[in-house]
C-alpha cells in the first residue's frame, strides 16, 4: 500500500482536523468527537445531518454550510458512523424546529441513524429521517436489502437544505426530500480498485482489460464483469439502465458526472460529451451539468452518471445559494 | 448468578471473539465487507476493559452499559444489532440482583425481540437470529423437559451450531451479503457464527 498517510489508525482524524484547518469559515469540529457542524449556526430552521463511512470525499462533511447540510457524521473510512456520535450532531443543531437525517441506504448506516433518532425523541427533539437509494445497479425488491445510496445523494442533499434553508417546516423538507429521492437515479462503473487503509490491499481485483459494471462506492460487486470498451460504449451501458428505470422523456434534468477518486476530469468530459448527446436524442432536457469529484471511493477509478428529473420546485432549489467547501452556487 | 458471574461470562465472551477475530473477518470477506472480526474484537476489548468500572452495577445496568459500549465502538451494522441485543438483555433482567436460567430466557427472548426489530428481519435470512432464534428454542425445550441448566445450554449451543451451518443452504435477503443473491449460498453466515461463540462462552462458564 503505497498512500500520503501516517499512521493507518489516524487516518479519518488527521484527515477530518485538516478538512476544518481548510475550511475553518463553513466547519466546526464538535469536541466530542468526530463530528462537523456548520461554523455559524443558523436559528429557526430545519437542521439537516448526514453522514457515513469516511473514503468518500468530498461526501458529505464537504457539503456543510449555508443551503446545504448543518452537521455531518463521518464515521471510519467506509464503516458508518456510530449513534453516540450522530446524537451528538443532533443535539448540537436542533434550533427547535426539528432535525432531518438524510441517510444512505445501507443496513449500519440505517441502523445507526435509527438508534441516534430514539436517542434524540428521547430527548425531546423532533427528527425525522428520509433514505437516499438512487443506485439502478442493484435490484430494489423485498429479498435484498434495496437500492444503495451513490452519488445522487450529492443532489438530493443540495435540494433538501435549500428547502430547509428558507425556513419550511420538517414536513415539507422531508417532502421536498422525498421528491428529490423520487427522481434521481444512478449508475457507475470502475476499473481499478482502491485499498482502504486499515486493510492494506485493494477491495477486489480486476484485470487490465476489464471493467466492472454497477459497483457500488465501497468497491462492491456490479452488476457484472465485461471486457474494457471506450467511453461511448460505458455510456450507452449506463444510460440504458438509468433510461429504463425512470422515464425522462420530454423533462429536464440535471446531469451528475461523478469521479470515483482516480478518474480525472478530462475522462469525465468525454463522456459528459456523449451524454448530452444522447440525451438530446431521447427528447430530454440537460438543465445543469455537474462534472467532478463529488462522492470519491477513495482512488478507485471510475465513474458515475446520475440523472435527476426536475420540475419547476426542483429548479429553483438547486439554482438556491449554496456556500459550503465542495458546491457553491 | 449475581453481577460477578455475569462479568465472567462477558469477560469470556470477549476473549472468545478476540481469540476468533480473524476467523471472524474471513467469513465475512466471502460475502460482506470482510470487518466482522475486527469491529467486534474492538468492541468487545473496550467492553473488557471497561468491566472493572461496571462491577458496581446490578445485571440489568451492566448489561446495558455493554450494550451501549458495543454500539458506540463496533460501528458498521453489528453495533446497533448486538448493542441492542445485550441492552434488551439487560431489559428483561431490571430490578433483579441474583438472576435464575428463566431469566436468562426471558433475557435472550428480549434480545431476540430488539434485534428482530432493529434489522427488520426474522429466521431465514442468513443472519444472526438463524443460530439465536434456535437456540432459544433448544433451550426453552430442554428446560421444559426438566433438563438442569448446564444441560439446556450445552442443548441452546448445538442448536445454534446447526442453526450457523443452515445459513450455508441459504441466500441472504438482508445485510450487505444480500447483494449476492443466490451467490451467498455455500458460505456460513459470519454473525450467526459471532452469536454461536457467544452463547458458546455462556455454557462454557457455567459448566465451570
Amino acid at each position: 500500500m503505497k498512500k500520503f498517510i501516517n499512521a493507518v489508525s489516524d487516518v479519518e482524524n488527521e484527515m477530518i482536523q485538516g478538512m476544518v484547518k481548510a475550511y475553518p469559515q463553513y466547519l466546526r469540529k464538535l469536541d466530542c468527537g468526530n463530528v462537523l457542524v456548520r461554523a455559524e449556526r443558523k436559528e429557526n430552521k430545519v437542521a439537516l445531518i448526514g453522514g457515513g463511512g469516511s473514503g468518500h470525499e468530498p461526501g458529505h462533511c464537504g457539503y456543510i454550510g449555508e443551503g446545504i447540510l448543518d452537521a455531518c457524521v463521518p464515521g471510519a473510512v467506509f464503516t458508518s458512523p456510530t449513534p453516540d456520535m450522530i446524537y451528538e450532531g443532533i443535539k448540537s443543531i436542533d434550533t427547535g424546529k426539528g432535525v432531518l437525517m438524510m441517510v444512505m441506504n445501507y443496513t449500519g448506516d440505517v441502523m445507526n441513524f435509527e438508534m441516534a433518532a430514539e436517542m434524540a425523541a428521547d430527548e425531546g427533539i423532533q427528527v425525522d429521517q428520509v433514505i437516499i437509494n438512487d443506485d439502478v445497479a442493484v435490484k430494489d425488491s423485498t429479498w435484498t436489502t434495496g437500492r444503495r445510496g451513490v452519488a445522487g445523494a450529492v443532489l438530493v442533499n443540495k435540494i433538501t437544505g435549500a428547502k430547509a434553508e428558507s425556513g419550511a417546516s420538517l414536513e415539507e423538507v422531508k417532502a421536498v426530500a422525498e421528491k428529490a429521492i423520487a427522481n434521481v437515479r444512478t449508475m457507475g462503473a470502475a476499473i481499478s480498485p482502491c485499498t482502504i487503509p486499515a486493510a492494506g490491499r485493494p477491495g477486489f481485483e480486476i484485470g487490465e482489460d476489464e471493467i466492472e459494471i454497477g459497483i457500488g462506492v465501497h468497491g462492491e460487486p456490479g452488476t457484472y464483469r465485461d471486457k474494457m470498451m471506450t467511453a461511448d460504449q460505458i455510456t450507452d451501458i449506463l444510460l440504458e439502465r438509468i433510461l429504463g428505470d425512470l422515464d425522462f422523456t420530454g423533462r429536464e434534468v440535471a446531469v451528475l458526472i461523478n469521479s470515483a477518486g482516480a478518474t480525472p476530469l478530462m475522462e469525465l468530459f468525454i463522456i459528459n460529451n456523449h451524454v448530452a448527446d444522447v440525451l438530446a436524442s431521447k427528447n430530454i432536457k440537460v438543465y445543469k451539468t455537474f462534472c467532478g469529484e463529488y462522492m470519491t471511493s477513495l482512488e478507485m477509478a471510475g465513474f458515475s452518471i446520475t440523472l435527476l428529473r426536475l420540475d419547476d420546485e426542483l429548479k429553483e432549489l438547486l439554482d438556491a445559494k449554496a456556500v459550503t467547501p465542495a458546491f457553491t452556487c | 448468578m449475581n453481577t460477578e458471574g455475569l462479568i465472567s461470562i462477558i469477560k469470556n465472551i470477549a476473549e472468545k471473539i478476540d481469540m476468533e477475530k480473524d476467523f471472524l473477518g474471513e467469513l465475512d470477506s466471502f460475502i460482506g465487507d470482510g470487518d466482522h472480526g475486527i469491529n467486534m474484537a474492538r468492541g468487545f476489548n473496550e467492553v473488557k476493559k471497561k468491566l472493572p468500572e461496571f462491577s458496581s452495577l446490578e445485571p440489568a445496568e451492566l448489561l446495558k452499559s455493554v450494550g451501549m459500549t458495543l454500539v458506540a465502538t463496533v460501528g458498521g451494522a453489528s453495533g446497533p444489532l448486538y448493542g441492542t441485543a445485550f441492552m434488551k438483555a439487560g431489559a428483561a433482567l431490571k430490578g433483579k440482583e441474583n438472576f435464575d436460567i428463566n431469566d436468562f430466557v426471558s433475557a435472550l427472548e428480549l434480545a431476540i425481540e430488539g434485534v428482530m426489530k432493529r434489522g427488520r428481519s426474522t429466521q431465514g435470512e442468513k443472519t444472526m437470529l438463524d443460530s439465536m432464534i434456535p437456540s432459544l428454542t433448544a433451550l426453552k425445550t430442554s428446560l421444559a423437559n426438566g433438563d438442569d441448566s448446564i444441560t439446556a445450554l450445552r442443548e441452546a449451543v448445538a442448536a445454534a451450531e446447526d442453526g450457523v451451518y443452515y445459513t450455508k443452504t441459504i441466500a441472504a435477503t438482508k445485510g450487505r451479503a444480500s447483494y449476492l443473491g443466490v451467490r451467498s449460498i455455500g458460505y456460513q453466515d459470519p454473525g450467526a457464527t459471532s452469536y454461536k461463540m457467544i452463547i458458546e462462552s455462556v455454557y462454557e462458564t457455567l459448566k465451570q
